[in-house]
């Protein structure tokens, strides 16, 4: 089984993590910017957050195996404190960077006009950019928030097919899915989604524009839950091809769509390359047989 | 151009590389978007014949070659770039340095650069910061932990600079006692250690008396 997380914050985690992910069959991922524990307090921490996603991060990860690329945003906690609205001023010169593949996480936290301002702003930066967008959902209030959140989506102008709402549920996939947007799916220990909901919801509304994620962080969570649900698919009737297209397929077409997912350091459970498809609309992406 | 290798680019990225290096010579600050790009638009292989360099880094080193600005100047915009580049932008950036010092009268005003570099602990920027800048740059002192800290990550000492004039008794001293520390833990001592030490018969002298025939 290959795995492509498309939503998981490494810098959070040890190397014994990038080991088992290896083992689980994780060979890439996405790791979007987002907030810490604690919050931050000056423009400057982020320059620092942002470097290590593009100089450390992916150092580490790829001496386990693993291609590590990230998305870049301020997050919409953070959008909420005056001391860091320079971020956003900081953000073109680093979504210019080769292993940014979407703008993100952006969305809504508490919903705040500082929020509509940054989440307004970020999507225009993603189309001068040419980037995708990873879009938060809130934790409270979440079928409010989704909902704005797709109305802004929509107002922006950018094309649905270019947009992911993540840490969806039973109460705002439908929306979505209508939406014409993508949907990820946060399956977490004991919050947002579990492994057996996530395989009805499967059932229920098909593979396409599905997307599956550990959303692993500094909080109760676990990077193998990706696996997880591939187990849980074939045990369910499901294919090895779909969960190929759920776990690989899927993160990859829609990361794609930046032009700068780069895969060709991608090697199947024994070490060897996989056989790569050459270049697909300026990224290097792996089309052959899955690993 | 001395300390930059010659490349072939496609034609789409030789035209592209002209027109930016017009862009930067006409204005610094095109720069931003333009140094990020240069892997995307001209590719990022090796390049033949010039171990250790990358197409994208010989470049973004023409890029900065083309910087109108010269001296104490130019190193602040270089440690600005290198400051807000990934890895790759910041290998380049060290890289550099060696042809900006021939070109554009850098002088020391790229050493701040190396050691930021050399405080890292990614193997590729110790690797790029160790080329004919730090070797004709950097303090002794400096110069000796740097190559120690080579060998310690396992940077391959072909890769660094300057040990032909820059390997003096103090240097082969350190080689030998970390040679000495990995032995009574009785790990591996990497071979990179034993050609320094060698230089040194005073050095080499100790360490045979102390180890042997384990060697």
């Amino acid at each position: 089984m290959r795995i492509f997380d498309p939503h998981i914050h490494m810098t959070s985690r040890t190397t014994d993590d990038y080991e088992r992910m290896y083992a689980a069959g994780v060979r890439a991922l996405v790791e979007p910017a987002f907030w810490l524990g604690q919050p931050r307090t000056s423009a400057g921490t982020f320059a620092d957050y942002f470097d290590g996603l593009l100089g450390w991060e992916p150092y580490r990860a790829s001496q386990f195996g693993i291609v590590h690329h990230c998305t870049i945003a301020l997050n919409p906690k953070e959008a909420n404190d005056p001391r860091l609205h320079a971020v956003l001023d900081m953000l073109p010169r680093y979504l210019a960077k080769d292993r940014v593949v979407a703008v993100g996480e952006v969305g809504y936290d508490e919903i705040s006009p500082a929020e509509d301002e940054a989440l307004t702003r970020q999507l225009a930066l993603a189309a001068e950019h040419g980037l995708p967008v990873l879009v938060h959902t809130p934790h409270r209030d979440k079928a409010a928030g989704t909902r704005r959140t797709l109305d802004v989506v929509r107002e922006s102008g950018l094309p649905p097919e270019r947009v992911l709402v993540d840490h969806l549920n039973e109460m705002t996939v439908a929306m979505v899915a209508e939406s014409g947007c993508w949907m990820g799916f946060s399956v977490y220990p004991d919050t947002k989604m579990d492994v057996d909901r996530m395989v009805t919801i499967l059932k229920e509304h098909g593979l396409d524009r599905v997307l599956v994620n550990s959303a692993a962080d500094w909080g109760r969570s676990d990077p193998l839950k990706t696996r997880a649900v591939g187990d849980a698919m074939l045990a369910a009737g499901f294919s090895e091809a779909d969960v190929d297209t759920v776990l690989w397929s899927n993160p990859v077409a829609f990361y794609a769509q930046s032009g700068r997912l780069d895969l060709s350091g991608v090697t199947a459970s024994d070490g060897d390359p996989i056989t790569a498809g050459g270049d697909y609309a300026g990224n290097t992406v792996l089309r052959g047989t899955p690993a | 151009m001395t300390h930059v290798p010659e490349i072939t680019l496609t034609e789409e990225g030789a035209r592209w590389l002209e027109s930016a290096v017009e862009r930067v010579r006409a204005d610094a600050r095109a720069l931003d978007a333009l140094f990020p790009a240069a892997g995307r638009m001209c590719g990022r292989g090796p390049v033949p014949g010039a171990p250790g360099w990358t197409v994208d880094e010989v470049v973004r080193v023409r890029l900065l070659l083309a910087l109108p600005r010269k001296g104490a100047e130019l190193g602040e915009t270089l440690f600005e770039l290198y400051s807000h580049g990934d890895a790759a932008e910041r290998a380049a950036v060290l890289r550099s340095l060696a042809a900006l010092a021939d070109a554009s009268d850098l002088g020391e005003a790229g050493v701040p650069i190396v050691r930021d570099a050399l405080r890292t602990s990614d193997t590729r920027l110790i690797q790029a910061a160790m080329g004919p800048y730090a070797a004709a740059n950097l303090p002794d002192h400096t110069y000796r932990h740097a190559v120690l800290k080579c060998v310690f990550v396992g940077v391959p000492l072909a890769f660094v600079s300057g040990l032909d004039t820059r390997c003096d008794e103090e240097l082969a001293r350190m080689m030998a006692d970390y040679a000495e520390e990995r032995l009574l833990a009785g790990r591996e001592v990497p071979a990179d250690v034993w050609p320094l030490v060698e230089r040194h018969p005073t050095v080499l002298t100790r360490i045979n008396a102390l180890i042997g025939e384990e060697r």
